[in-house]
Order: C-alpha cells, then sequence, then structure tokens
C-alpha cells in the first residue's frame, strides 16, 4: 500500500496508568519504523540523594519512588540493608513481611483489574462509567481492594507509605488478637478474589503472545513476593538462574540502533518482569486453591508448568495471584504468633548489599553501598517499568502492525489499541523515572 | 446549547492533575473505597489521568494539584491549570512544600543529573524542586507524606458545599492525646516531630513505638531551639537532627531553621 502516506500517532497523556508517559508511532503503509513508550515525568534524583542518608533510612525514603507500591519498595531496601550489614532477620520477622506485602499485592493487583484494565475490556472509559452498568462488580472490586488496605493499614499504620517498617524487621508486632477481625475480611475477600477470577475469565482476549525472556524470583517451596533468586524463562523452554550480587551484570541498559532511549536487557536480550513472568517460572508453587483459580481462569495447569504469553490475559494471572495473595495471608494470620521482638538490631559496617522482592508490577532490585558508620555512599534502583520498556515497545510494534495488515482500523482505533497494549503491562511509570530517560522530542 | 442549566442542577467539574510526585495522593481518592461512587455521583471528573481515559477541556469547579514545579515546563502547565481552575487545592507534601525532591534544593543539581542518568544532556530540569503555591495562588494546602483519606474527603466536601475545610494546624502531639498514646519522648526517650509537626495523620508512628519523622511538615506554631535539644539529648547528633528535620517537607523546615 504505497500510496498510504506515513503517519504518525500520538497520544500525548496515557491514562489508567500509574504516573503519566506518552507513546509515540511512526507508520508507513503497513510497517511500524517506530513505537515508543515516553517517559516523560520529571527526574527526582533519588540514587543522587540517597547519598550522604543513614542506612536506616533507605525504606523510608524510597517509599515515595511510588505510592501504588511502597512496600515494595521498603522491603527491596530492607533486604539490601540487611545483606549489607550481613544480618539476617527472624522466621517471624520474615512472615509478617510476607503478610504485609500480600496486602499490596492485593490492593495493588485488584486496582489494576477493576479500575484500570477490566474498563478496556467492556469499552468503559473508567470504572466509574463501568458501575452504571457493573455496580455490584465495581463494588466488589473496591471492597477486595479495601481488604489489601486493611492488612496495610493494620501492619503498615497506613496503606501508602506505610510506617511500621524499619531495617530489621517491625517497630512494632502485632498482637495475635488484633489479626482476628482482619481474617474475618479477608475470609469475605477470598469469595470476592473467586469472584473476579470467574468474571475476568469472560473477557474476550485478542490473540497475541509477548516476545521476550520471562524474569521473575523463584524460590524453591514457595510463590515468590519478598525473596527469591532471579530467573529467566527463554522462549525455548530452558530456564537459568543467577545469584542477586550478579545483577547488574546481567541486567543492564543498553542503546539500541533503533531508538533513542535507553533499554535494559538481560543478558543483552529483551526481557519482561512482573505476573506473566512470575506465573510461568512459578506456577508449580502456588497454593492449591490458587490452582484451582488457575484452571477456572483457563490458564491451564499450573502444576503441568503452563505459560501464559499473551499480555492481555495478565488480568487473568492477577486476578489468580490476588486469589494466592488472600490464602496466603490467611495461611499467615492462622499461624501467626506474635514474635519476641518486633526486630533484629542492624548494625553498620561498610559494604554493599543487594535486595530483590516482586513488586506487583514486577522485580524490583535495590543495591547500596555503605561507608562503616552506615552512611550510604552509592545507591541504586531498578524498577519493573524500566526493564519492560523494550518489551512493551515491542508489543506496541507487533499488535500495531497485525492491526495494520488486517487493514480495518482508523487512527482512533489504532491508538486505543495501542493504549491497550501499555495498560497490559500495568507500568508504574512514577518508578521507571527515575532510571530511564527522559523524552528527546516532547509532545 | 439553548437555555443555560438552573445553577442547582450544576455539576461540580473536578480535575486531578499531578507533577513531579509518587501519585500517592491522587491515589488516595481510589482509596476511598466506601465513598468513591457516591462521589462520582456528586461531582463530574473531568480530567483524572490516572482514572479515567475521558478528559475533559475546564474549567474547573475543584482541581486537586499533587506534585512539585520541577521543570519549566511543569511551571507553564500550572499557570495553564490555575487559569482554568475556580478552587485549586494541594495536596501532599510535594505540592505544599516542595516534597523529598526539594533534597536537590540544598545540593548540585548537575551533579545530581549526572549521578542518575547516563545522558544528563538528555534531562531538563530545573535546581529547585518548589511548591505550587510558589508559582500561583492557591486556595488550600493539604499537608501530608502521604495526605490523610479522612482530610481529603473533608476538603472536598468542604469546597463543594462552599465552606471552609475543618483542617486545624496544631501539633501530632495533640492527636497523642486523643488517641490515648503514651508521649514516646517522655516514656523511652524516643526522638519524635510530633511537637513541630502539623497534624492530620491520627498521629500513627507513636502508636507504632516510633517517633513522628514529620511527614506533614511543620506545625501552625513551631519552637525547634524547644526540640533541638531534646534530640540530642535522646542520641540524636546534628548531622542526624539535619536527617530527621531534612526529609519529606526538608523546604519547609529548613525555612524555619532559617528564622530561628
Amino acid at each position: 500500500m504505497t500510496h498510504r502516506s506515513s503517519r504518525v500517532l500520538r497520544v500525548g497523556s496515557l491514562t489508567r496508568v500509574e504516573g503519566e508517559g506518552a507513546l509515540h508511532l511512526r507508520v508507513r503503509g503497513n510497517a511500524v519504523e517506530e513505537a515508543r513508550l515516553q517517559i516523560y515525568e520529571p527526574p527526582r534524583f533519588f540514587e543522587a540523594f540517597l547519598r550522604g542518608r543513614a542506612h536506616t533510612e533507605p525504606p523510608d525514603i524510597t517509599a515515595r519512588v511510588c505510592g501504588i507500591c511502597p512496600v515494595a519498595y521498603q522491603m527491596s531496601a530492607c533486604a539490601a540493608i540487611e545483606d549489607a550489614c550481613g544480618v539476617t532477620v527472624d522466621r517471624g520477622v520474615r512472615d509478617l513481611r510476607r503478610l504485609l506485602y500480600c496486602g499490596e499485592w492485593i490492593e495493588s493487583q485488584t486496582l489494576h483489574i477493576y479500575l484500570l484494565h477490566a474498563p478496556d475490556f467492556l469499552g468503559r472509559d473508567n470504572a466509574v462509567d463501568l458501575a452504571r452498568t457493573h455496580r455490584t462488580h465495581v463494588e466488589r472490586g473496591l471492597r477486595l481492594k479495601q481488604a489489601g488496605n486493611a492488612l496495610l493499614e493494620l501492619l503498615g499504620g497506613r496503606a501508602i507509605h506505610p510506617v511500621n517498617v524499619r531495617v530489621g524487621g517491625f517497630h512494632r508486632a502485632p498482637a495475635t488478637a488484633e489479626l482476628r477481625p482482619l481474617a474475618e475480611q479477608l475470609r469475605r475477600a477470598a469469595d470476592d478474589a473467586w469472584e473476579t477470577v470467574r468474571w475476568v475469565a469472560g473477557f474476550d482476549f485478542p490473540d497475541t503472545e509477548v516476545d521476550a525472556d520471562l524474569f521473575a524470583l523463584a524460590a524453591p517451596d514457595t510463590y515468590p513476593i519478598e525473596s527469591g533468586v532471579p530467573t529467566v524463562l527463554r522462549p525455548d523452554g530452558t530456564t537459568a538462574s543467577f545469584p542477586l550480587g550478579t545483577f547488574l551484570d546481567h541486567v543492564r541498559e543498553e542503546h539500541l540502533p533503533h531508538s533513542t532511549a535507553l533499554h535494559s536487557r538481560l543478558d543483552g536480550r529483551r526481557h519482561l518482569t512482573g505476573s506473566l513472568a512470575r506465573f510461568a517460572i512459578n506456577g508449580r508453587r502456588l497454593s492449591r486453591t490458587a490452582v484451582q483459580a488457575a484452571q477456572e481462569a483457563g490458564l491451564g495447569d499450573p502444576h503441568a508448568g503452563v505459560v501464559c504469553r499473551n499480555p492481555f490475559r495478565s488480568i487473568l494471572v492477577r486476578a489468580v495471584e490476588v486469589v494466592y495473595a488472600v490464602d496466603e495471608a490467611l495461611r499467615i494470620i492462622d499461624a501467626y504468633e506474635q514474635p519476641a521482638r518486633a526486630f533484629v538490631e542492624v548494625p553498620p559496617r561498610a559494604g554493599v548489599g543487594h535486595g530483590a522482592t516482586e513488586a506487583p508490577r514486577g522485580l524490583l532490585y535495590h543495591r547500596y553501598e555503605l561507608d562503616t558508620d552506615g552512611t550510604v555512599t552509592d545507591a541504586r534502583l531498578v524498577p519493573p517499568t524500566a526493564q519492560n520498556q523494550g518489551a512493551i515497545e515491542e508489543d506496541l510494534r507487533r499488535l500495531a502492525e497485525a492491526a495494520l495488515t488486517e487493514g480495518a482500523l482508523n487512527d482512533h482505533e489504532l491508538t486505543h489499541l495501542c493504549e491497550r497494549a501499555i495498560r497490559n503491562h500495568d507500568p508504574c511509570i512514577s518508578c521507571a523515572t527515575h532510571f530511564l530517560d527522559l523524552t528527546v522530542d516532547r509532545i | 446549547m439553548t437555555g443555560s442549566a438552573p445553577s442547582s442542577a450544576h455539576v461540580p467539574a473536578l480535575g486531578v492533575f499531578k507533577l513531579a510526585s509518587c501519585d500517592g495522593c491522587q491515589l488516595t481518592l481510589l482509596d476511598c473505597e466506601d465513598e468513591l461512587l457516591a462521589l462520582a455521583g456528586k461531582v463530574e471528573i473531568a480530567h483524572f489521568l490516572e482514572a479515567s481515559s475521558e478528559v475533559k477541556p475546564g474549567p474547573y469547579d475543584l482541581t486537586l494539584v499533587e506534585g512539585s514545579v520541577t521543570t519549566s515546563a511543569d511551571a507553564e502547565r500550572i499557570r495553564e491549570i490555575r487559569a482554568q481552575s475556580r478552587f485549586l487545592v494541594t495536596i501532599g507534601a510535594c505540592a505544599t512544600a516542595g516534597g523529598v525532591q526539594a533534597l536537590r534544593n540544598f545540593a548540585d543539581v548537575e551533579e545530581f543529573t549526572r549521578t542518575v542518568y547516563a545522558r544528563p544532556d538528555y534531562i531538563d530540569t530545573l535546581a529547585t524542586s518548589t511548591p505550587v503555591s510558589a508559582h500561583v495562588d492557591v486556595d488550600f494546602e493539604l499537608r501530608g507524606c502521604p495526605i490523610d483519606r479522612r482530610q481529603l474527603l473533608e476538603v472536598i466536601t468542604a469546597f463543594l458545599n462552599g465552606r471552609k475545610p475543618d483542617v486545624p494546624n496544631h501539633s501530632v502531639c495533640f492527636e497523642c492525646k486523643r488517641r490515648g498514646t503514651v508521649c514516646v519522648t517522655v516514656a523511652h526517650g524516643t526522638p519524635c516531630l510530633g511537637p513541630v509537626t502539623h497534624a492530620g495523620c491520627g498521629a500513627i508512628c507513636p502508636a507504632y513505638g516510633r517517633g513522628c519523622y514529620g511527614c506533614f511538615g511543620p506545625s501552625g506554631s513551631v519552637n525547634l531551639p524547644a526540640l533541638i535539644p531534646l534530640l540530642h539529648r535522646d542520641g540524636m547528633d546534628d548531622r542526624d537532627t539535619r536527617r530527621f528535620l531534612h526529609t519529606f517537607n526538608a523546604a519547609a523546615f529548613a525555612s524555619i531553621e532559617e528564622e530561628t
């Protein structure tokens, strides 16, 4: 179709994503010459002003990178600082951290499912609009989200930027009796989570696959949340792991010839972190309930090592992960005994520490260098969206090209499809801006 | 449109905007799970990128702004937002005080840029992070890092009903007393910024056994010369004290330090 001239599609402000970004697509005929997810949020310089701070401060300070996943930042920061200081926390603290993190998973994944993602499948602009026809569904989503927030509020003091987390553990561990009303709320949430799986399983999913290596933490006997070993699953089905201390040797920024943006690559290849990757690498470690939910969702049998590469179906995996997080939170609460001490002392020492945990939207890595008195001398944060940018742009390119080849879409429809392609990955642009370069030609 | 609707039928238009920030304060609106749908029945959500693909042009009856001004483009954008807004309320420490990113105000921002970014020449940023009120008139500033959900609902309700928000500017100490929390400084010698910090959070930190770390910024009357010796007594040296005051509301506490 050479008579069709080149056209440029731009969405100046992406909606229903966390943070602000833009997308840019240049099309000639049926070929996509360029697909870019542009990060135009202003830089905030966390890595710079962390220098000179005390080793006790990164959990509170880095939480402010992202209001959507502050617990992820607190947990990765604590893990990295404790690693640098050679401290291992008690079992009770580990369980409480996982419980707190379950709250963030429930809240953030439900937010994405109901308020950001579902409107796309039902042709609505937002959840309020959706509630006009699906009020009970939206109310259920809000109730489920609220259960996650209740967990964050009890354990963390508040849902956004919790105050109870400290290096070495918690300022205060809750008494067993305090968790009882929460368990009641979570049992109701378990039903809502199941209903969510059934609801999203009925959506229509365009047929497509992510072309990227999948990357997540993996733990021997549990689904990864607050710890694990970095593990990659390649398209040929092989997996490889590497020690966390070598993370920056594997995950690197590269300057690609077709783009003016710096992309994060894993061993020189495009990679994707987040729900699809976690599920593919760790499906076997899901609880029995979550396995049933996955089968109910039509994802297949996680115990047979099923892999879902369709980014539109990520909403199914998120729904299964919510079932898992509720189930896991109840398991931890049932076994909970108030620990003898809420934290272990973390005396400073000179050294380097690494921490990685699974934020709802993917693997979040922190690295700190400390002086003998604990002063931070260097900090690196590698958020999931910065890692995913290459895979998101490749999705954009492939989806747009396929749609153009079919030939039915006008600019408006094509733009809408591209926005969906981005939302599929639940990008957090507020996080990514601390890592990626800013836009080169500002829209 | 022929014949304008009577004013009683006017549905107020709500705008939510974001500058340099973490998204947490606008997320607070979505965290009002019990009230969100009811609120959406009272206002028209005309501009709220994080929540809706339906984006309407101004004017807006009530505009909430999260984030600080850190680029020349945002300095221009906030003037345009102000021009479109009947009432403009800033929400959160970034918007009211420059936020944690105002730590750059005390450093060399070019060095910061080189530290974080591989291609510093791509970065367009100002040397300072400033509150919205340094650029345009603001009708109300809601404090906190993050803001408190109940206070946000109070502010929205107040503006929609044409009354003044009931948001007292006394210190966190009042909230500890109200909550019945034993003073962590008096009882345990824990360093606490509660005596100089603006109320609003409900005094969460002391209830969890830690000292307040000032995320709501300075209260209405601040006596730093009285507080700092207490911090020293409880084991903080000058550097600790400086770090304590210079975090999420660094610029706001720094201006009080200069006055005293």
